[in-house]
């Protein structure tokens, strides 16, 4: 794909929607299933291992009709820390903003600790977040930290 | 704190610690008083652990209240694959307070959510046990006279050893000076050296006792179990550096005392109990007095 084209599919398909740009290509997918958009009912554009000057590769997700809540979109800061959201109106943007990893992490990371009680019975893990650029997450039952490395999404 | 629970060391304030080691100070000196009559309080161990058991059930005999509960989850539901949700939702109905201990880390926080009725965590698998640092710091203003300015040196396990890992956060509200002797293995792990950073204090580390042990208030021995190396030579070789034996203690302070949460192996020799340094016996009866003054306190009746 041509950079001209590459720019034309990214913005203008969409009339009315998000776009979720500089998601890194091995987590488009992820970024689908942690917003919930396997069942979403509107028009969903994907694209992934497309060229990026500043990441090599990089996917790309358009959302037509939908715009986010930050606390509803931030949690893919998790797997996509420099994903762009670009909201679209009229086929213009109408805003462009960097997703940032939240304070606190409901339900979509798994505790690494294997003995961690919230692997063991049916709760919704909880964790605080305690270092934004390093990724640490404290659980708020076993208190460990499950940072970068150890980190499961759900 | 009336009616609220105590999972993590850090739910009560400093404040509210040092009111609890108060008022643990008057059931020293007056243990028997049945002030818990009309009062049902619930053990439940999910996990044998007989000394925290029987100290919890003496404090609540003492103050006149009734026991119900398990000894460990074989002999319980529990063995016929009852969740934690459901055995707790059963047994808040029936008592006024649960105590529980259970293997997985964050059991009693869970509990906490799910109960009606406040629980004291008496040790969620290697997370917390927050009535032993009670105890521990009570035991330290017993032998000291105070929390403040002094010189505490941590011996063994350092890494895995929860007691440690509470008793320093606990005392980082009391500009201590923290002596922190292990196996280079075996270390106080960052996420508990942040705490003392963050409140300006200092520590210091070392790979021997005699290193230390003469200019220290408090020597808090832990064990150092073989299983936590990865390598057996290594433990071969410096199982014996940290063995603390009666002659190590000439030219030590008049002050010293010797701490231990017990049970012990072999990591302090039987020499040194006659010692009048020695205090871990002391240090685990007054479990029984802080206990007595926590379930006091969160069941609202002084
Ligand atoms: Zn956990």
């Amino acid at each position: 794909m041509s950079e001209s084209t590459m720019k034309e599919f990214k913005v203008s398909a969409i009339e009315n929607g998000t776009v979720i740009d500089h998601i890194p290509a091995k987590s488009v997918f992820q970024v689908i299933k942690m917003l919930n958009l396997e069942n979403f009912n509107d028009q969903v554009l994907f694209g992934t291992n497309l060229e990026s000057k500043k990441y090599g590769t990089k996917g790309i997700i358009k959302v037509s009709n939908k715009f986010f809540k930050s606390d509803e979109v931030n949690k893919i800061a998790l797997v996509a820390p420099s994903a762009t959201l670009i909201e679209i109106r009229n086929f213009a943007v109408a805003s462009k903003t960097v997703v940032q990893v939240p304070n606190e992490i409901v339900s979509i990371v798994k505790c690494f600790n294997p003995n961690c009680i919230t692997n063991h019975e049916n709760i919704v893990t909880q964790f605080n977040v305690i270092s934004k650029d390093e990724l640490k997450l404290q659980c708020l039952y076993c208190e460990k930290i499950t940072d970068k490395k150890t980190m499961v999404i759900k | 704190m009336k009616k609220r629970s105590l999972v993590s060391i850090n739910d009560f304030t400093k404040e509210e610690q040092l009111s609890i080691l108060e008022l643990a100070e008057s059931f020293e000196k007056n243990p028997t008083r049945k002030i818990l009559e009309n009062h049902v309080v619930a053990t439940l161990f999910f996990e044998p652990s007989t000394r925290t058991r029987l100290s919890f059930e003496s404090a609540v005999s003492r103050l006149g209240g009734k026991v119900i509960g398990f000894t460990d989850a074989s002999s319980s539901s529990v063995s016929k694959g009852e969740s934690l949700r459901d055995t707790i939702k059963t047994v808040c109905s029936y008592s006024d307070l649960i105590v529980m201990r259970h293997p997985r880390e964050g059991s009693a926080r869970f509990a906490s959510e799910v109960s009606s009725v406040p629980i004291i965590n008496a040790g969620d698998g290697a997370n917390q046990h927050p009535t032993q640092t009670l105890l521990d710091l009570y035991t330290i203003k017993q032998t000291q006279g105070k929390l403040d300015n002094l010189h505490i040196a941590f011996v063994g396990d350092l890494k895995y050893g929860r007691t440690v890992h509470s008793l320093v956060m606990a005392l980082c509200n009391f500009n201590c000076t923290f002596h922190l002797v292990s196996p280079l293995e075996l270390k106080l792990p960052s996420s508990v050296k942040i705490h003392i950073k963050e409140k300006n204090l200092v520590y210091h580390q070392y790979t021997s006792i005699e290193e230390i042990i003469g200019s220290v208030d408090i020597l808090y021995m832990t064990r150092i179990q073989k299983e936590r190396f990865s390598d057996p030579m290594e433990y071969e070789k410096i199982k014996n550096a940290y063995i603390l034996r009666n002659a190590m203690l000439e030219n030590t302070k008049e002050n010293l005392k010797i701490l231990h949460p017990l049970p012990r192996v072999n990591e302090i020799n039987e020499d040194v109990d006659d010692n009048h340094k020695a205090y871990y016996f002391e240090q685990a009866l007054n479990g029984v007095y802080v206990r007595q003054a926590l379930l006091a306190r969160i069941l609202g009746v002084v």
